[in-house]
């Protein structure tokens, strides 16, 4: 709890504390905590002084901007069209396997979460997805193992 | 392959190492005069909706006030648009310079880009060539600065008044037009938004001078544009080429010998079947495109295209107007129906009138364009539709 005030009064020193403010600010969050708590948008919706439905109302609107407990590491699978004709099935069903858990879920142990999400802009090198911020393209069902246990191991 | 047989264009990826000459010798003309040419270039916008960009400066010159706002807008959500990546990445100090002259003749002393949150691995990169950047302006005493602002996952902001929203903290839902972005835009002020590729065009007209670019192209698309071609083909990547080209000519080059259709500008775009290639024109006389252009073989089901694409807009749908949430979602629901038997082919031309009153009665570019898509793989494909 005093992290999350910690994190949020940081962050608003850096970004301000209006409204334009907001979005960066719960980015801020989201890179830290890797989704926004509902103690984090209170916190943050008291330090700009808006109500907190304006936040989570804000918030909701971004898909990543998440609001439900995600893991460490997120992983967005595309699902647009490219990537759906280039192999995307295969690196979802190898990941699957290999963390046991479907698309929406978290490992039990916190550390990853696998959502799908639109084009990431990569329909050159398709299939591609996302871990936090970092891009893997040209994916294929023994790529993708060996990301995701390089991960499992860090 | 092949021989070529499309015209290969360099002006967008040359080096950029001289970039601050070019901005020294801009900066010392007067801004009637580099308006001039950036309107007699015939340059339009390459994010979509193609307007001039000339006069989109000038009507923002033409406006009072303090305080006026460069916008570019690096959004890049368009399914099948990845070119403007590449550009911020391989010469965004080109990017920063049409910004800058823009500035210059609009009267801003702001800049701001919006990158897309699926960019965000670029953020510190793209800081520290701003700052470099605000040194070069320094010493040409330009008085000019230019902040990222990063987007999270959310394709309606590139619409120009959804990303002044988002940049402003709210919800990214867009606004009623008129005003437009020229009286008021970002903050409620007058403000350029381009596209990152139109920012670099206008700094290599300024470069080059109207008349390189004017030669290339068609009398209402002058110059080339940066495609991004991606799906069943054995080339797929990003390629700079002349508009105006026919389309036949573009799949002889980067089709894999069976291509059945091509989506021309994504999602939002219009899905050209083979029987149209030789009468169809890429450029604004003809199918215009944001960049995307997307090859499918015969192998491909154009039911599973457009159910893909209606799910994209399903979700992309801002929900702020009704004929765009609800209509996406009984597209989506009525293709299905149809496919399982559940409701008749006829159920189809109702669909597509419910597709032809969302171009009509949507608030914005998004639920307008869905019915481009639609229509055209169903009028095309009717049969993959149904059997
Ligand atoms: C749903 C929607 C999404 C859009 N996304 C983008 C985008 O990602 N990038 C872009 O440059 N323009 C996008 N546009 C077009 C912008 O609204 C605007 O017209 C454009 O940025 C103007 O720049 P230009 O004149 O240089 O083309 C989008 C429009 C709509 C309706
Ligand atoms: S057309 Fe769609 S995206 Fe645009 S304002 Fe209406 S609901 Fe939102």
């Amino acid at each position: 709890m005093d992290e999350v005030k910690a994190l949020v009064n940081g962050l608003a020193n850096k970004h301000g504390r209006t409204r334009e403010s907001l979005l960066p600010i719960l980015q801020g969050v989201v890179d830290k905590m890797r989704y926004l708590s509902s103690e984090a948008m209170t916190e943050v919706a008291r330090e700009l002084d808006l109500s907190a439905a304006q936040v989570f109302g804000t918030a909701t609107f971004y898909s990543f901007l998440d609001t439900q407990p995600r893991g460490k590491y997120v992983i967005r699978i595309c699902k647009t069209i490219s990537c759906d004709m280039h192999g995307k099935r295969d690196v979802l069903q190898t990941i699957e396997e290999i963390l046991k858990i479907r698309i929406g879920e978290t490992t039990s142990n916190r550390k990853f979460t696998l959502l799908e999400t639109n084009c990431l802009g990569w329909c050159h090198k398709a299939p591609a997805m996302l871990i936090n911020d970092e891009p893997y393209t040209e994916l294929n069902a023994d790529k993708v193992r060996d990301i995701i246990n390089e991960y499992i191991r860090k | 392959m092949n021989e070529k047989t499309l015209k290969r264009v360099d002006i967008i990826f040359t080096p950029e190492k001289n970039y601050n000459e070019v901005l020294e010798r801009t900066f010392r003309r007067p801004n009637s005069d580099i308006l001039n040419d950036i309107l007699d270039s015939g340059l339009r916008g390459r994010g979509g909706a193609g307007f001039p960009t000339g006069m989109k400066w000038k009507y923002t010159a033409d406006q009072e006030s303090e305080n006026k706002y460069v916008i570019c807008n690096a959004d890049e959500g368009e399914p099948g648009t990845f070119k403007d990546r590449q550009i911020l990445t391989q010469v965004p100090y080109k990017v920063f310079s049409g910004m800058a002259i823009c500035a210059k003749i609009v009267g801003a002393k702001e800049g701001y880009i919006y990158l897309r949150g699926e960019y965000k691995y670029l953020q510190a990169e793209i800081e520290e060539e701003l700052n470099i950047f605000h040194q070069t302006l320094d010493k040409l005493k330009f008085h000019f600065r230019i902040y990222l602002r990063m987007g999270s996952g959310a394709y309606i902001c590139g619409e120009e008044s959804a990303l002044f929203e988002s940049m402003e903290g709210k919800r990214g839902e867009p606004r009623n037009k008129p005003p437009y972005p020229t009286v008021s835009g970002f903050r409620g002020q007058p403000t350029v938004i381009n596209n990152v590729e139109t920012l670099v065009y206008a700094m290599m007209i300024c470069d080059m001078g109207p008349e390189q670019f004017k030669e290339l192209g068609s009398k209402d698309s002058r110059g080339s544009k940066v495609f991004s071609v991606s799906g069943d083909t054995p080339i797929a990547g990003i390629y700079e080429l002349e508009l105006g080209m026919h389309l036949e000519n573009f799949v002889e080059d980067f089709g894999d010998g069976d291509t059945k259709a091509v989506q021309v500008g994504g999602a939002s775009g219009f899905c050209v079947p083979r029987k149209k290639f030789s009468d169809t024109i890429i450029g604004f006389e003809g199918v215009p495109t944001g960049g995307s252009m997307k090859l499918f073989n015969s192998s491909r089901s154009m039911y599973h295209v457009l159910q893909n694409y209606l799910e994209f807009f399903e979700e992309e749908s801002c929900g702020q107007c009704t004929p765009c949430r609800v209509g996406c979602q009984q597209l989506l629901k009525g293709i299905e129906a149809v496919k399982k038997g559940k409701k008749n082919s006829a159920y189809l031309d109702r669909l597509i009138r419910l597709a032809t009153t969302m171009k009509y009665a949507s608030k914005c570019g998004l639920g307008q364009s869905v019915g481009n898509s639609f229509v055209s793989i169903v009028t095309n494909f009717r049969e993959e539709m149904i059997y």
